[in-house]
C-alpha cells in the first residue's frame, strides 16, 4: 500500500540509474542512517554496542571487500584475514611511527597497504581461477599469518607478540584506546562504513562494475568487448583488499583494542567471511550488511538471547552451535537460495509492491 | 544508406584479409592453407560441413587462435600474435556459436558493456558516480538505447539474460556485439536452434545492421537459403581447405561444393 | 566448437619442457657462479647469499645423518599428505566435486573412532584392548558410511549440475558443519589415538648412519607400509571391478555413465564411503603421531598445495606429490628455516604449489586444461 511505485516517472536516464531509483527506497535509506547515527547511540546500551554494532561495522567492509572479489569478479579467495591482518599491522605501524597525524588517515592508509599486498597475492589469478586460486590465496593466508609473529618490527618488539592500540585522540576526543568512548567508536565506524559502501556501489553499478561482472560470467567473451583480463582481475583484488584492510584496522582500533600475537586474524576469520558473502548474497551489497549482522548476530542471540528465554546452554556449547548452524546454514543457502538473504528480501519488496491486494 | 552492390563490393577495399593460414592443435590439423579477403561493407559467408574448421577461422581472425602459419591482415596491418581485446580495439566484433552472454547481469547491463572500449573516465570518477564519469554512462544508455529500440527488445531491458529464451539470447548477443561499434561483425550462426520466425527476424536485423551502418559482416550459418539471400561471396570449407570462393550463385554450381555437401557418387 | 576434441600444438619441446631447459640451464649458471665465488672469497661466510645458497648444502653433505632423517620425516608426512589428496582425487574423479571437507573427514573419522572406543570401554564396561579396539573400527566405519549417504541426500543431489564454485562452497560449508559437530559431540579437548590397542608398534629404531645415528619410528614404517597396501587395493579395486569400472565410467562423462544405466547416486555414495574409509585410516596414523584434534584442519589444508603439485585427477600424482610437499617443506624448514626465523613450514608448502602453478598449471600428472571457445 505504502511500497508503490506508482506515479513515479523517470524522465531522465540519471534517474533511471540511480540506485535507488524508488522514492520509498529513498526515504528508507535516510530512515536508517537518522536512526544508526542518533537512535543507536542515544538508546542502544554499551553491550549491544559492543558486542554486535562494533564487530558488525567492522566486519561488514570485509564481507563487501570479499563480496567484490568473489561475488561480483567470481574470484574465491580463503585470504581475507590475512589481508585484514595487513590493515591491522600497517595502521599499527603506521600509527605508532608517526603519533601525531589523525588516525583516521592512517586507518584509511592502511587499506592502501592491503591492496598492494592483495595485487601481488591477486598476480596468479591471471593464469588460474576456481580452485587454483583459492590455493594461491591460502598462502597469502598462511604466509601473512606467519609474518604477523615472526616478524618482530611488526608489533614493535613487543615481549607477548601482541599488538595493544594506543590512545589516539582527533580534535580533542579520544577516538582509540582503552579511554575512548563507546559512542564516539561506534560514530566513527559508522561512518566509515557509510562511506565506503557508497564508494563501493558506485564502482560496481559503472564500468568497472561491470567488466568485473563480466569475467566473472564469462571471461572469453569479456575479453572480446576489450576488457583486459589481468587490470581487470588485478583491480578487483585491490579494491577488495583496500575494504579487507580498513576491515583489519577497523577490527583491531574500534572493536578489539588490540590483537594478540597473529591469532585474531586466521583461516577461520577468513572462512567466516566467506560465508558471510554466501548467506547475504554473492555480488549483493544490501547482501554484505544482511550476511555480515548474521554472522555477527547469532553467537551473540545464542549465547545470550537463548538463556533469556529460559534454555540453558554454556557459552562453550554455544559457539559450536554457532559454527555447525553457519556450515549448515551455508549448504542451506547454496541448495535453496544461491543468491542468499538479498534475494529473499528482493522478493519481499515484490511482495510488498502489490501489497494488499496481490491479484 | 542502401546497400552496396554487386559492383560496389567487387571494386571495393579490402579490410580483411587471410593470407594461406594455417592452424593446427598437435597434430591435428584444423586449418590448412586458406586464403580469402573480405572487402568493407559486404556480407561473407563462411560455410562447410560440420568440422570443416569454419569457427577456428573466426577464432583466429578476432586472436584467440593464433594461426601456425600464415598471417591475417586487418585494415592493411599485420600482427603477428593479436589478442582478443586488441581485436576488439581493432573493431572486431563478434558473436558465438553457444551464445556468450553475461548470464548474471541484464540484458541493459550487457549492452554497456559491449561498450566498455568506449568509455575512457578515470577510476576516481567512478568512485564519485557523479561528474564526468555519470554524463559518459549517460552518453553510453543513450546510444545502447537506440540498439535496444533497433532490436526491439524494451521489455526485457533489466530482465537477466540467463532468464530469456535462446532466440531472445541470440538478440542480446548481437546488441552487445553492435554496441562496440564494430567495422568488421564476425556472427557465428546467429541463426544456429531458432524456429522460423526468429530466423526471419534475425535476418532482418543483419541486413538492416549492413543497409543502415555499414557494417562488414562475416557470418558462419548452415541454412543455405539464409546464405544464399544474405550474403554478397561465399568461402566453402572443407576439412580445413577451401574448396570454394564467389558470389552465392558460382558457389551452389561448383562440382566440388555439391561433392562436400552431398557426397561423392561412387 | 566443431572442433572440440583437438588439443594444443605440440613442437618438439613443449613449452613446459623448453621453460624446464632454461630454468635449468639458469641454475647451472647460477651454481658455477656461486662455486667460483665461494672458491675465490668474493663470498664469505657472513654473507646473506653464502647462507642462502652454500652453508644449506654444505651442511648436508658434511651432516648426511641429519639430511637422512630430514628426508625421512619428511616422506612419513608426504605418505599422510598423500593419502588425504588421494581421498580428494577419488571424489573429484568420480563427481567432479572438490571436496574441501576431505582433511576433516579425516578428523572426524579419527574422533569417532576413539569416541566409540571411550565410549565402549568406559560406559558400557567393555575391556580395553584389541577387541574394543576393533569394534570401535566398526562403529567409525559405519559412521562414515551413514556421512557418505548423507552428503549424497542432502548436499551432492540438490546441488547437482550446479557451477563448480557452488559445489565447492558447499562442501567448505560442510568443512565448517563437520567442526561445529565434531566438538559438540567428542568435545574441544584433543584425545589420545588408541595406537597400541589397535595393534599397532609404537617403539623406535635407531640406525647407525654415516657416523651418525638416524631414528626411526615404527609406527611411521607401519604407515608407509599402510598407505602402500591401501593404495594397491584401490588401485585394484579400480581396475578390475564392476564397481571400479563403472567409477571410471562416471569419471569420463555423466551423461555417458547415466546413458548406460549406471546410477549416479549409488557411485557417489560408494565413493564417498571409500574417501571416508581411507580418511579414517588416515586418522588413525596421524592421530597416532599427534593428539587427535580439530587443530589438524590446518594439517589437513596442506593436502590441497598436494593436489596442485600431482594434479587433481590422477592417484599416482597425489602420491608423489604430498611426498614432494612432505620433503620439501621439512627440509625447507630445516635448513632454510631459522634464516627467516622458523615455522615457515606453515606456508612453504603453499608457495611450492605456486611455483608449480606457474610452470604447470595442470600438475605433474594432470591432464592438459584446453580452454575451448
Amino acid at each position: 500500500m505504502f511500497y508503490r511505485e506508482a506515479g513515479q516517472y523517470k524522465t531522465t536516464y540519471q534517474s533511471d540509474m540511480a540506485i535507488f531509483p524508488l522514492r520509498q527506497d529513498r526515504i528508507g535509506i535516510l530512515i536508517i542512517l537518522a536512526l544508526a547515527y542518533v537512535a543507536v547511540p542515544l538508546m542502544a546500551s554499551d553491550f549491544i554496542l559492543k558486542t554486535i554494532m562494533l564487530p558488525f561495522l567492522a566486519l561488514v567492509l570485509a564481507v563487501i571487500g570479499l563480496n567484490i572479489l568473489t561475488g561480483y569478479t567470481g574470484l574465491i579467495s580463503l585470504g581475507t584475514a590475512g589481508f585484514m591482518g595487513v590493515g591491522a599491522y600497517a595502521c599499527y605501524k603506521l600509527t605508532t611511527l608517526f603519533p601525531e597525524v589523525n588516525i583516521l588517515v592512517w586507518i584509511l592508509v592502511s587499506g592502501f597497504f592491503s591492496a598492494g599486498i592483495g595485487v601481488v597475492f591477486g598476480l596468479p589469478s591471471l593464469r588460474i581461477k576456481g580452485l587454483y586460486l583459492a590455493v594461491a590465496t591460502l598462502a597469502a593466508q598462511f604466509f601473512l599469518q606467519w609474518a604477523f609473529v615472526r616478524i618482530p618490527w611488526l608489533y614493535n618488539y613487543n615481549p607477548s607478540g601482541a599488538i595493544e592500540v594506543p590512545l589516539r585522540t582527533v580534535f580533542g576526543v579520544a577516538i582509540t584506546g582503552p579511554t575512548a568512548a563507546i559512542e564516539v567508536k561506534y560514530l566513527i565506524a559508522l561512518t566509515f562504513v557509510v562511506v565506503l559502501t557508497w564508494v563501493a556501489s558506485n564502482i560496481v553499478h559503472g564500468r568497472i562494475g561491470r567488466s568485473w561482472m563480466a569475467v566473472r560470467d564469462m571471461d572469453i567473451a569479456a575479453q572480446l568487448m576489450g576488457i583486459k583480463l589481468l587490470e581487470t582481475k588485478l583491480l578487483a583484488f585491490a579494491v577488495s583488499s583496500f575494504y579487507c584492510g580498513v576491515s583489519g584496522a577497523l577490527f583491531v582500533f574500534i572493536y578489539l583494542g588490540g590483537a594478540e600475537a597473529g591469532t585474531e586474524f586466521g583461516i577461520r576469520l577468513s572462512f567466516i567471511i566467506l560465508f558471510a558473502v554466501i548467506i547475504g548474497g554473492l555480488g549483493s551489497m544490501i547482501g554484505s550488511f544482511f550476511g555480515a549482522g548474521f554472522i555477527v548476530a547469532l553467537p551473540t542471540i545464542l549465547k545470550f538471547g537463548l538463556p533469556a528465554i529460559g534454555i540453558a546452554i554454556t557459552g562453550a556449547i554455544a559457539e559450536k552451535i554457532v559454527v555447525m548452524v553457519i556450515g549448515a546454514l551455508t549448504i542451506y543457502l547454496l541448495i535453496v537460495e544461491p543468491h542468499g538473504l538479498a534475494r529473499l528480501w528482493q522478493i519481499a519488496k515484490q511482495k510488498l509492491r502489490v501489497w494488499p491486494f496481490p491479484y | 544508406m542502401r546497400a552496396p552492390s554487386a559492383t560496389d563490393i567487387a571494386a571495393g577495399e579490402v579490410i580483411l584479409a587471410v593470407d594461406n593460414v594455417s592452424l593446427s592443435f598437435g597434430g591435428v590439423k584444423a586449418l590448412t592453407d586458406v586464403s580469402f579477403d573480405i572487402k568493407k561493407g559486404e556480407v561473407r559467408a563462411i560455410i562447410g560441413p560440420n568440422g570443416a574448421g569454419k569457427t577456428s577461422m573466426l577464432n583466429c581472425i578476432n586472436g584467440f587462435y593464433h594461426p601456425t602459419e600464415g598471417r591475417i591482415t586487418f585494415k592493411g596491418e599485420t600482427r603477428p600474435k593479436m589478442r582478443p581485446h586488441e581485436a576488439a580495439a581493432g573493431g572486431i566484433a563478434r558473436t558465438f556459436q553457444n551464445v556468450a552472454l553475461f548470464k548474471g547481469m541484464s540484458t541493459l547491463d550487457n549492452i554497456m558493456a559491449g561498450r566498455t572500449l568506449k568509455m575512457n573516465r578515470s577510476f576516481f570518477w567512478h568512485i564519485l558516480r557523479y561528474g564526468p564519469a555519470m554524463d559518459e554512462e549517460i552518453a553510453h544508455r543513450r546510444f545502447v538505447e537506440e540498439i535496444i529500440d533497433f532490436l526491439e527488445i524494451q521489455h526485457i531491458r533489466k530482465t537477466p539474460v540467463g532468464k530469456l529464451p535462446y532466440g531472445l539470447q541470440k538478440r542480446v548477443e548481437l546488441g552487445r556485439a553492435l554496441a562496440m561499434e564494430p567495422e568488421v561483425l564476425l556472427l557465428d550462426e546467429p541463426m544456429a536452434g531458432m524456429n522460423l520466425e526468429e530466423k526471419e527476424d534475425m535476418c532482418r536485423f543483419i541486413i538492416d545492421v549492413s543497409n543502415q551502418y555499414g557494417t562488414t559482416i562475416a557470418l558462419i550459418e548452415h541454412d543455405m537459403g539464409v546464405v544464399m539471400d544474405l550474403s554478397d561471396r561465399v568461402v566453402v570449407l572443407e576439412y580445413g581447405r577451401k574448396i570454394a570462393d564467389g558470389t552465392p550463385d558460382e558457389v551452389k554450381r561448383d562440382q566440388r561444393v555439391i561433392d562436400a555437401y552431398l557426397g561423392v557418387g561412387h | 566448437m566443431t572442433d572440440a576434441t583437438l588439443t594444443t600444438r605440440k613442437p618438439f619441446l613443449g613449452e613446459s619442457q623448453r621453460n624446464g631447459l632454461i630454468a635449468g640451464g639458469v641454475l647451472a649458471l647460477f651454481i658455477a657462479a656461486l662455486v667460483v665465488a665461494t672458491q675465490t672469497g668474493t663470498i664469505t661466510r657472513n654473507d646473506w647469499t653464502y647462507k642462502i645458497f652454500v652453508d644449506p648444502f654444505v651442511s648436508m653433505v658434511d651432516m648426511p645423518d641429519l639430511l637422512v632423517q630430514t628426508v625421512w620425516e619428511g616422506f612419513v608426512a608426504g605418505v599422510l599428505y598423500s593419502l588425504i589428496a588421494l581421498g580428494f582425487v577419488l571424489i573429484f574423479k568420480a563427481s567432479g566435486v572438490f571436496n574441501f571437507a576431505q582433511g576433516i573427514m579425516v578428523v572426524f573419522a579419527a574422533l569417532s573412532l576413539v569416541g566409540f572406543y571411550e565410549f565402549l570401554t568406559l560406559t558400557l564396561g567393555m575391556p580395553a584392548g584389541f577387541v574394543a579396539a576393533i569394534v570401535a573400527m566398526a562403529g567409525a566405519i559405519g559412521i562414515m558410511f551413514v556421512l557418505a549417504v548423507a552428503v549424497e541426500r542432502i548436499v551432492l543431489r540438490p546441488l547437482v549440475n550446479q557451477p563448480d564454485i557452488i559445489m565447492l562452497m558447499a562442501t567448505v560449508g560442510l568443512t565448517y558443519f563437520l567442526i561445529g559437530f565434531g566438538e559438540y559431540i567428542f568435545g574441544g579437548s584433543p584425545k589420545v589415538m588408541i595406537t597400541s590397542q589397535l595393534g599397532l608398534p609404537t617403539g623406535s629404531t635407531m640406525l647407525d648412519f654415516a657416523g651418525g645415528r638416524v631414528n626411526i619410528q615404527h609406527l611411521d614404517l607401519a604407515a608407509a607400509i599402510i598407505a602402500a597396501v591401501m593404495i594397491a587395493v584401490l588401485g585394484f579395486f579400480f581396475q578390475y571391478t564392476r564397481i571400479g569400472r563403472a567409477l571410471r565410467a562416471v569419471a569420463d562423462s555423466h551423461k555417458a555413465a547415466l546413458s548406460v544405466g549406471i546410477s549416479l547416486n549409488q557411485i557417489w555414495v560408494i565413493v564417498w564411503f571409500t574417501a571416508g574409509i581411507v580418511a579414517l585410516l588416515t586418522g588413525i596414523m596421524w592421530g597416532a603421531r599427534s593428539d587427535v584434534s580439530f587443530a589438524l584442519e590446518i594439517i589437513a589444508l596442506k593436502a590441497l598445495p598436494v593436489l596442485i603439485v600431482g594434479g587433481f585427477t590422477s592417484i599416482p600424482g597425489a602420491i608423489v606429490g604430498g611426498l614432494i610437499i612432505g620433503v620439501g617443506e621439512k627440509i625447507g624448514e630445516f635448513y632454510w628455516g631459522p634464516l627467516l626465523g622458523g615455522g615457515i613450514e606453515s606456508w612453504l608448502a603453499y608457495i611450492i604449489a605456486l611455483m608449480f602453478l606457474m610452470f604447470r598449471p595442470q600438475g605433474l600428472f594432470g591432464d592438459k586444461i584446453i580452454e575451448r571457445i
